[in-house]
């Protein structure tokens, strides 16, 4: 008797099961998307203002635009960037996501992998426009080479060195840093006082990975081979990854407090005062809001060995910024290419990227006189001449999470005093190395 | 086992009645009698089954499936993985393994720490509150406000404080007190297996008294009585009668604080993000970058059932013992 | 059983050792407890510059700006409604559940009875990311299926956190509803109540410390949680434990309006959890020592 009973809980749990798990991963069926309801669109902005509440701001007057052009209604969600790759990840498992939404540009070809988002093949570029409107070097951050495009550039941005112009003259610094010798140099003579020569988010996985990719593409390797492996350990690599820790370790031009900084407190300092420069991505805005007024710094290119920024070992950036999604089993599709259409089109595109500070990677937005002047210039000659793509690999999030762990866990080695040397950075960089997909 | 399954094993010191264990609510029927507890165990059951239950399952299929980023869409197209997953998981001398390990040893040490922390403070506070004095409900009031805090609104503040420039901890330790040489780093490096443990101990300890305390209250007046009769002091009637009899008490106590810290997540993901540091990597937050982080379910799976089968050895043998250990205690 | 008169140890004066000891300890303790409670009424009074930079007991001047601030930062008023009618109804249904299901344990001989005793135990084990996508997809199958929108709604939030408190719940009534005489529902049985009539005029308010108990700890399960809020939630059904995550921002990380709101939005809490203090304490008694 108990056996039997017990035998059928177990048909029961079982024949549940499977019902559950047969229809798992509901997106497998729906794959083309379609144009069931072709008056809605649901659309997930990345965080691009002060807060989300600014981006509420800037985004709905545009969204009630387009809803007067197309009649189409846009419901907003501006999602925070600690939740946005998880809120993906799991819209891309259940297939119930979004219509459109914004990606980190860098995570383009993981996500591509996934296939959960629609290729932009000729015929998707032709009912946007054409593929030509758009940047060279912001195009080359849309997916893995050879493949179509998973996204399209919305907002481009380059890394650029801020400074503070009075702390610069005290010091008797008459031009900022070209190379990073003198960037040092300028730096222990600002070092001073409780003041720091630069600001760093050592916490912040991200940001340590942007920076020793730029260094290892100054040091002439990569973190990849040409087939798209891991190749972390590189003599290259090593002592791109070093050098950048001993702004810290060895040059102490970096306050060791900035080892735990993950929330962005190094521009805080530096609007404050307490840092002389600043490596960062369009940070005019958030500077201004901190009362720091663009009088007050200026912007220079982001130094390199020697020489002056240009391509291959002269690169001094990389191509950030946000691009535009389309969810494949979205059912508007005809309306989320029309939204694509919107948001890249001229107008929209100098009004959303001069409120967020940030360069428009269409060719014809991109030669308005107003973004030309001052920080754009020097934001807009780098993502032109010098900035490069983060590796356009499906492992590229991973790569992100390994390298900036790693590089986080250097940078609070420096912190706490312990010694930094090319035996310890390689041993980090293996680890992480060890820590990425075999296939 | 004595709450699990409170009507076999835990009749020594029912109040009356408890002890008869037959079923007396004949009356309506038969089909009522068999059926009436199975209609009221039904909505639990249904919802253990569908939260818990069958997502569990899903999840060891999950942990026998290659189940990266490629086939996060699909799921019944991700190739069968066999023991891969567990291969990687626990082979210790590869990296990916050693890792886990070591993640595995740093969560049972602060798992260990902070449930005796937590027990022995809790038991303390208890104790020392259990006779009238000037401002003790002030007292008890006060130390339950760490319980009824929000977890994210509690552990924030922690690192407001632990931060290490502006910090309170570095500004008492290095610049008033002098203590330290400089300012030590609390959120990263070595020092943060501490911060963490302070602030499970700080979040988890109210729990712990609330329960002692109320458990202080089912030991009878008159073993206190007899036991100063014989001319016992106050510190052997503490340890002579009411810690044994706080021992059913501690033994689910114990138990429960043991599970919810060693699975916590959300005080190491406030305090740390997504990635912990390294003397702070406690396993809930390795495997959720295990998988979120790095995309692979399969292997963040796997670790979740090896570790759902260590709790589950643990917990058996805990009772064992302690159930053990209670019936000679009681003869 | 709920004797709210404490038993006063013995009638011997304890030894002064037990005093100075008593006095050391709880002083430490009550520091210990209190910092961190001071510093975030401090912090929450201290203009922005005082909290971005070196620490400092007092304020440089006393502000309530963060507590207007606190509203439109972030739509604050939203999330804690959310949080409320999340982890009160979670609360609500947990208890009543937990209540029928140990019901039926406490008073009756079944088959099944250990098994289910002994998976609901083992269900406290699971580590939560196990459980996070399976559920996620469930959901999402059981929304295509029937229509109900269960991810990213409050009611979904609810059914999740609900269970999370179940176990624990069950666990600590069964114990509780023992030590209810039996003759006090046999009375009922003989007056002619039904056993469901049983439960709630008799079994139930003899019980209602433990109950108490219960749904403050539901609550709180309810009230703090992160993960499955992170990804099951959307804009407009984002709970506290989440949505307070919005003070830092990317400017600034604005840790006077993080301490206001979250003194804000735990004062209701506190206030009603130091009010069920008293049935609080009798109720975990009976329940766990069980």
């Amino acid at each position: 008797m108990r056996r039997i009973r017990a035998a059928a809980a177990g048909a029961v749990a079982v024949s549940l099961l499977t019902a559950v798990t047969a229809c798992g991963g509901g997106s497998s069926t729906s794959d083309g998307g379609s144009n069931d309801s072709p008056k809605t669109l649901t659309y997930w902005a990345s965080n691009q203002g002060a807060d989300i509440e600014v981006d509420k701001k800037v985004l709905r007057p545009e969204l009630d635009k387009f809803e007067r052009q197309t009649g189409i209604k846009v419901e907003l969600e501006v999602i925070p960037w600690s939740d946005l790759l998880n809120r993906i990840l799991t819209a891309t498992t259940s297939g119930q996501g979004p219509d459109v939404l914004n990606i980190g540009n860098t995570w383009s070809a993981s996500l591509q992998a996934t296939g959960a988002l629609l290729p932009w093949d000729a015929k998707n570029f032709t009912a946007i426009g054409g593929k030509d409107r758009f940047v060279d070097s912001a195009l080359g951050s849309t997916g893995a080479h050879g493949q179509d495009p998973a996204a399209v550039p919305l907002y481009s941005m380059s890394y650029a060195l801020y400074y503070n112009k009075k702390m610069f003259a005290d010091a008797g610094i008459t031009k900022p840093p070209a190379t990073w010798d003198e960037l040092v140099a300028d730096g222990r003579k600002l070092s001073k006082d409780g003041k720091w020569g630069l600001g760093a988010e050592g916490s912040n996985p991200s940001e340590n990975v942007h920076h020793a990719f730029v260094f290892a593409k100054q040091h002439g390797a990569d973190f990849f081979t040409a087939d798209g492996k891991p190749d972390f350990t590189g003599d290259g690599a090593v002592a791109a990854v070093k050098q950048y820790v001993d702004l810290m370790a060895k040059d102490k031009i970096i306050a060791p407090g900035n080892a735990e900084y993950a929330q962005n407190q190094s521009v805080s300092d530096f609007a404050k005062g307490r840092t002389a420069m600043l490596l960062w991505q369009s940070a005019s805005a958030n500077l201004e809001s901190q009362g720091m007024s663009d009088a007050d710094y200026g912007i220079a290119p982001v130094p390199v060995q020697s020489g002056a920024p240009g391509t291959g070992e002269q690169v001094n950036s990389i191509v950030a910024g946000i691009n535009l999604a389309v969810f494949k089993n979205t059912d508007n599709l005809d309306g989320a290419k029309k939204f694509v259409k919107f948001m890249t089109s001229d107008e929209e595109q100098k009004v959303l990227n001069t409120a967020f500070s940030t360069i428009p990677p269409v060719k014809t937005a991109q030669a308005d006189a107003s973004f030309s002047a001052g920080a754009d210039a020097v934001l807009k000659g780098t993502l032109a001449k010098s900035a490069v793509a983060m590796p356009q690999v499906a492992d590229e999030s991973q790569f992100e999470t390994a390298v900036g762990t790693a590089v986080k866990e250097l940078f609070a080695d420096a912190a706490a005093g312990r010694p930094v040397t090319t035996d310890s950075v390689k041993a980090a960089l293996e680890k992480a190395q060890q820590q990425m997909p075999t296939k | 086992m004595t709450t699990t399954a409170p009507a076999e094993a835990d009749l020594h010191d029912s109040p009356s009645g408890a002890a008869e264990r037959t079923p007396r609510f004949r009356r309506p029927g038969r089909l009522r009698r068999i059926g009436l507890p199975y209609l009221l165990l039904l909505p639990a059951l249904i919802l253990e089954l569908l939260v818990h239950l069958v997502p569990m399952v899903m999840g060891m299929v999950m942990s026998f499936k290659e189940l990266t980023q490629f086939y996060i869409r699909d799921w019944g197209a991700a190739p069968w993985a066999g023991l891969d997953n567990y291969k990687v998981s626990v082979d210790f001398d590869a990296p990916v393994g050693e890792a886990l390990l070591r993640s595995f040893l740093i969560t049972v040490a602060f798992t260990v720490l902070s449930v005796g922390l937590c027990w022995l403070i809790g038991t303390a506070a208890a104790i020392y509150l259990q006779d009238p004095f000037r401002g003790r409900g002030l007292l008890r009031a006060l130390f339950l406000v760490p319980y009824a805090l929000p977890v994210y609104a509690a552990v924030i503040t922690w690192v407001f404080m632990f931060q290490h420039d502006n910090g309170l901890v570095n500004h008492v330790l290095h610049d008033q007190l002098g203590l330290t040489d400089k300012p030590s780093f609390w959120l990263i490096g070595d020092n943060s297996f501490v911060a963490l443990l302070v602030v499970s101990v700080w979040k988890g300890w109210p729990f712990a008294f609330l329960i002692v305390m109320a458990g202080l209250q089912n030991i009878p007046k008159e073993q206190y009585e007899a036991a100063a009769l014989d001319g016992a002091g106050m510190w052997q009637q503490i340890r002579r009668i009411t810690l044994p009899s706080l021992r059913p008490v501690n033994q689910v106590l114990v138990l429960v604080l043991f599970l919810w810290t060693f699975n916590d997540f959300n005080t190491p993901y406030v305090l740390f993000g997504k990635t912990a540091p390294e003397a702070a990597d406690l396993i809930s937050v390795h495997i959720y970058q295990a998988s979120f982080v790095t995309w692979n379910f399969g292997t963040g799976s796997a670790m979740s059932v090896l570790l759902l089968l260590f709790l589950l050895v643990v917990t058996g043998v805990y009772l064992l013992l302690t159930s053990r250990g209670r019936k000679t205690a009681d003869v | 059983m709920s004797s709210t008169s404490q038993a006063p140890r013995s009638p011997m004066a304890p030894p002064r050792s037990f005093f100075w000891s008593r006095r050391i300890f709880l002083t430490l303790l009550t520091g210990f407890v209190l910092v961190p409670v001071y510093v975030m009424v401090s912090s929450s009074l201290k203009p922005l510059a005082d909290v971005t930079g070196k620490f400092r007991w007092l304020p440089s001047e006393l502000t309530i700006r963060p507590y207007i601030d606190i509203w439109s930062t972030i739509p604050l008023a939203r999330y804690f409604v959310n949080s409320l009618i999340v982890a009160g109804a979670a609360t609500v249904c947990s208890v009543v559940i937990a209540v029928f299901a140990a019901y039926a344990v406490s008073r009756y001989d079944f088959r099944g009875k250990r098994v289910f005793t002994v998976t609901v135990l083992s269900t406290q084990m699971l580590p939560g990311i196990l459980f996070l996508l399976p559920l996620f997809l469930i959901y999402v199958n059981i929304g295509n299926a029937t229509g109900i929108a269960l991810f990213g709604s409050r009611g979904g939030l609810i059914l999740t956190y609900l269970t999370f408190s179940l176990p624990f719940s069950i666990w600590m009534l069964i114990g509780y509803f023992d030590s209810v005489p039996r003759d006090l529902d046999e009375a009922a049985l003989v007056d002619g109540c039904g056993p469901l009539g049983a439960l709630f005029r008799v079994v139930v308010p003899a019980a209602i410390p433990g109950i108490v108990a219960v749904a403050v700890y539901a609550f709180m399960t309810a009230w703090g949680e992160v993960l499955f809020a992170s990804v099951m939630t959307n804009d407009t059904t984002r709970t506290l434990a989440v949505g307070l995550q919005g003070y830092s921002t990317l400017n600034n990380v604005y840790w006077n309006q993080i301490m206001a709101a979250s003194l804000v939005v735990s004062v209701p809490v506190v206030a009603g959890f130091l009010l069920l203090q008293r049935y609080l304490v009798a109720g975990l008694t009976a329940g766990a020592v069980k």
